[in-house]
Parts: structure tokens; sequence; C-alpha cells
């Protein structure tokens, strides 16, 4: 299958900082795939040199076509979408403003976006930053989601959201991953299990395996390794920032947190 | 109460100065993070270019007011534009080196406009009505003053609403707040980059005119007397607001020109109001945020 997105030997550093040292791996031109790794081992600045938003060296190619060289916003104008972590919705304009500015197609999927996310509708004149933590990833996830894109990379949209929450975004994802594909970087174990086909684990800044979501999720001893999780493991309850803390699935990121 | 009254509208004309500067240099800030020495720059130009065509044109006539208020803010525009374009955007992200290069062409600017129209003020003239006054509750106020209001409180509305229910607007109002997720958005955000730069030029520049009336004078430091306090306001109002810089305007040349009347301490007062609102906010009164 052709790859719409080649990465090869990417590194970056952030304050002089080397943060990603040597990442190669490629994007299939559909479905999902998932970017695993501990907390801090440089999987968001991975996706921000991808994007031109760290200092970066190395090769990336969007279907076949070099963009390591080109600046943010015409990586982003060829049709790559982003859903920064921490949603970075402008607080300040309304959820309609905030949508507005990120239309670039002349015929945005409005439609679309009104029906994954009818709650947007409601609220268009409110504030964004007056929104809760999950209707704010809502309102990131429809900005990538207005325009048609080639490729989608969206950086753990479902952190500190409660488990209804996620099941939503999880869904919205799944629909928009039909017609583009993703690169998601996720700890959830459970929403990697619903979407993603291919993972791509990095440790300390490069990439220690890629493979089929199924073979790594089967692979109890690999899970371990990699992320410090038992993918068997019993739900943890975990704290939200979103409307009602709850039961959550095992994650990477509660493992850490949990170990001694 | 008619020396009240005097003081409390010539504040208002001071402080209506006062923020067709600190206007552009918020907007700069908040958007490029970018403090602009040459910003009085801008200023100076317009009231020189102010005063060269008011007297080709005829100082005293409305006319020759007219064409000087114009291709004044139309020289701050286009200074401030060729600064950007030439000096700011090839040292992108060098904030350091945006900010050292402003105050060298702060520097260069007066020496400059100091060889051309010397270094001895100006005394100039408007037509007859600027030079009356006009009484106001028993207090005779000079008209100068109601013009700069009313020019101050236009730019501010014209402001609020460019930023409001333009795309360009909306543009410098996100970037305000998080310029790396606006270039994420697709947009080139250094477009807009120029766009402050020429509207706080063409602010700055109908300043000059508008200053060189209220003193009755131009000067090649005209504009660097005024920065400072544009920036104290600028610092009082919230980096980046624009409503914010208007109401700090108000709030630091009212209380100094009562303090300049009764005390003599004028100056002193704006450095104490900058300070206490550093200490109490040290985001200013309105922390960053365009309109
Ligand atoms: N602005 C920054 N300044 C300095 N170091 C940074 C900065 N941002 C990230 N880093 C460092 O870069 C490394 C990789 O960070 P990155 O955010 O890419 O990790 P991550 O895998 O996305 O982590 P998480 O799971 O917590 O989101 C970390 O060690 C982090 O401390
Ligand atoms: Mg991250």
């Amino acid at each position: 299958m052709s790859a719409v997105l080649q990465v090869e030997h990417l590194s970056a550093s952030i304050g002089g900082q080397q943060v990603v040292e040597d990442v190669s791996f490629s994007v299939p031109a559909t479905g999902v795939t998932a970017v695993l790794g501990r907390n801090g081992v440089g999987k968001t600045s991975t996706i921000k040199a991808i994007l031109g938003l760290v200092e970066r060296s190395g090769t990336v190619l969007l279907d076949g076509e070099p963009i390591d060289r080109e600046p943010t916003h015409r990586i982003v104008q060829r049709g790559v979408g982003y859903v920064p972590e921490d949603r970075e919705v402008f607080t300040a304009l309304t959820v309609e403003e905030n949508l507005r500015l990120a239309v670039r197609d002349r015929e945005p999927r409005r439609e679309l976006v009104e029906a994954l996310f009818p709650d947007l509708v409601r609220r268009s004149a409110q504030r964004a930053g007056t929104l809760s933590g999950g209707q704010q990833q809502m309102l990131s996830m429809a900005r990538a989601l207005l325009n048609r894109n080639r490729l989608l990379l969206v950086d753990e949209p479902t952190k500190g959201l409660a488990p209804k929450i996620v099941t939503e975004l999880a869904t919205a994802l799944q629909e928009a991953a039909r017609t583009v594909p993703v690169l998601l970087v996720e700890q959830n174990l459970q929403v990697i299990e619903q979407l993603a086909q291919d993972v791509v684990v990095i440790d300390g800044g490069r990439v220690v395996h890629t493979g089929p979501a199924a073979e790594l999720l089967g692979d109890e001893a690999a899970v371990r390794r990699y992320l410090g999780v038992h993918a068997e493991q019993p739900p943890t309850a975990r704290r939200s920032d979103d409307d009602a803390p709850g039961a959550q699935p095992p994650t990477a990121r509660a493992a850490e947190e949990a170990r001694p | 109460m008619s020396i009240t009254v005097l003081l409390l509208i010539t504040g208002l004309g001071l402080g209506a100065l006062y923020f067709l500067v600190a206007s552009g240099l918020s907007l700069i800030y908040g958007l490029m993070g970018v403090l602009n020495f040459a910003h009085g720059a801008f200023l100076t130009l317009g009231a020189f270019i102010g005063f060269e065509v008011s007297r080709a044109v005829g100082a005293t006539t409305w006319p020759g007011f007219a064409v000087a208020v114009v291709l004044g803010a139309l020289a701050g525009a286009a200074i401030a534009a060729l600064s950007e374009l030439l000096l700011i955007r090839p040292l992108y992200q060098r904030h350091i080196e945006q900010v050292l290069v402003t105050v060298g062409l702060g520097l260069v600017t007066v020496a400059l406009y100091e060889g051309i129209w010397g270094t001895d003020p100006i005394f100039i003239s408007g037509p007859a009505w600027l030079d009356r006054t006009t009484s106001v509750l028993g207090a005779n106020v000079p008209n100068d003053r109601f013009l700069a209001i009313g020019a101050a409180v236009a730019v501010l509305v014209g402001l609020v609403l460019f930023l409001k229910h333009t795309r360009y607007g909306l543009v410098i109002r996100a970037g305000v707040e998080n310029r790396a997720m606006v270039t994420a958005l697709g947009i080139d955000v250094r477009r807009s980059f120029t766009l402050v730069f020429t509207i706080g030029g063409a602010a700055a520049g109908l300043g000059g005119v508008l200053a060189s009336q209220y003193f009755g004078y131009v000067s090649a430091h005209l504009g660097g007397t005024l920065l400072i306090f544009a920036f104290i306001v600028t610092v009082i109002g919230g980096l980046g607001s624009l409503t914010g810089a208007a109401l700090a305007a108000v709030l630091v040349a009212v209380p100094q020109q009562f303090a300049n009347y009764y005390l003599g301490i004028g100056d002193l007062i704006a450095v104490l109001a900058l300070a206490l609102v550093l200490l109490v906010r040290p985001s200013g009164l309105m922390g960053a945020k365009a309109a």
C-alpha cells in the first residue's frame, strides 16, 4: 500500500535540546496509525516536527513530496489537519469564530461537523474559553474536519476526558478516518484497539516498534515493555477535567502515575 | 470647578494622543512579541510630513489641515510597513534582535529628522478654530483637545470594528492569543504582522499631526517623548489589548494633568501608576486580548 506520509531520520529540538533523535516510519494512505509511547518520549514533538512547529531536520514526504523545508502554514495548506495536544482552541474567540478561522476549503464540510458535534452548533456564539474540556476537544477536532485533508495529525484527543466524551470523540474519529488517513497519538489502549490498524512505538526519541495494532495489543509482554501497562488491566479510576470523574480504561499515563 | 474641567478635558486630550501611539504598540506586541521602540519615529515623521504639506497647501486653512492629517497618517503607515518588511521580517522569531533593530531605528531617525528639520522645535499654526477655545462649564478649553479626543475615539471604534468583523481582524485576535496555532490552521500569520505595523503606523502618524497641534510645535523628539508614556499605557492596559490601552491612556493622562497642575509631579504619577499596576495585576488591566 502506498504511504501518505513518510518520515525518515526525523530529529527535532526545542530550545537547542534534541527531543526527537532519529525517527522513521510511514503512514498508510487509509486508516488510523497510532503513535504510542510513555510520557515524554517525544510523541508530540514528532508531530510538531512534521508540521514544522519545532526546529527539525530529516526527510518528511507528503504523498511523495518533501515538506520538511516548508513553513507550517504551507504544510497545512497542502492538506494536513492538526488537532493539537491540549486542544489549543482560541479561548477569546467564539465557537463560530474558531471554526471560521479554520476554514480553508471553498466549500467547508459544515454539515459533517454539525452532525458529529451538535453541541457546537448550539454553542456557536459562546466563547471557546467557557467550554468544558470535552467541548473544547470537539471544537479542536471540528476545526480539522471542516476541510478535506489528505492527512490528519491528532495528538491525544481523549486526554483527561470523561469516558462518555472519550467514546463520543472516538466515534467521531472513526467516522473521519473513513475518508482521511489519521496519525493518532493516543494513550488510551481501548481507543487504539477500536481505531488503529497500525502502531508506531516511540521510546527515547526513537521508533522502537512498528506493526499491526492487533499484534502489539495481543502481546502483553510487549505492551508492558513499551508502555509500562497491562493491556488487560482492570479499569482504573482517574481524575478527569471534564464534567464527571469516572472509571477509565487503562492508559500508559495512568500506569506511569501508579508506579511506585 | 472650571479648572477641574479644563484639566480633565486637557488630560483626555493627552490620553487621546497616548492612545494613538499605544494602540499600535499594543497590537504589535500582542501579535508579534516585539516591543517597538521605533514607534515614536513613525509619529514624528507623521508630524513633520503634516507640517510640510499643510505649509504647502495653507497651514491655517481647513483643506491644508485635512491634507496634513491624511498624508501624516499615510507617512506613518508607509514607514511602519517598510520597517516591518525590511528590518523586522528578516529577523523572524529572533525577538531580541528585532527589538534592538527598533531601538536602532528610533535613534537613527531622530538624527535624520534633526538633519533635515534642525534641532530646534518648529512652532506651527493650524486653522484658526484650533487655536480658539470653547467654554465648557465655565472652562475655556482649547479646541485642539476636542479634535484629539474625537480622533482617538474614531480610531478606537474603527479598530474594534475591524478586529471584530473582518477576516484579518479575526486572524489578529487569534494570533494575539496563540500565534503558532494560527499558522497550524494554514494561515500565513506574517502577513498580519505587516498589517498591524501599517495600522499602528497610521495611528501614530495621525497622532503626530494632532500632537503637533496640541503642543503647538514639531520636533525630532516629539515621538520619543510620547513613546515613553505610551509604553506605560500599553503595559498598564495589558500588552495586546486595545480597549485596555484606551482605558489606561485615560487613567494615566488625566491624573498626570492634575498632578502636574497641583503638584508639578505629573510624570512621577505615570510611573507610580505603572508600578502599582505591575504589583497588583502584572498582566495589565485587560490581560492579552486583542479587542
Ligand atoms: N517547550 C519545551 N521546552 C523544553 N523541553 C520540552 C518542551 N516541550 C517538550 N520538551 C521535552 O521534550 C521531550 C518530549 O516531549 P513531548 O511533549 O514530545 O513528549 P510526549 O511523548 O508527547 O509526552 P506526553 O505523553 O506527556 O504528551 C520531553 O522530555 C519534554 O520534557
Ligand atoms: Mg504529548
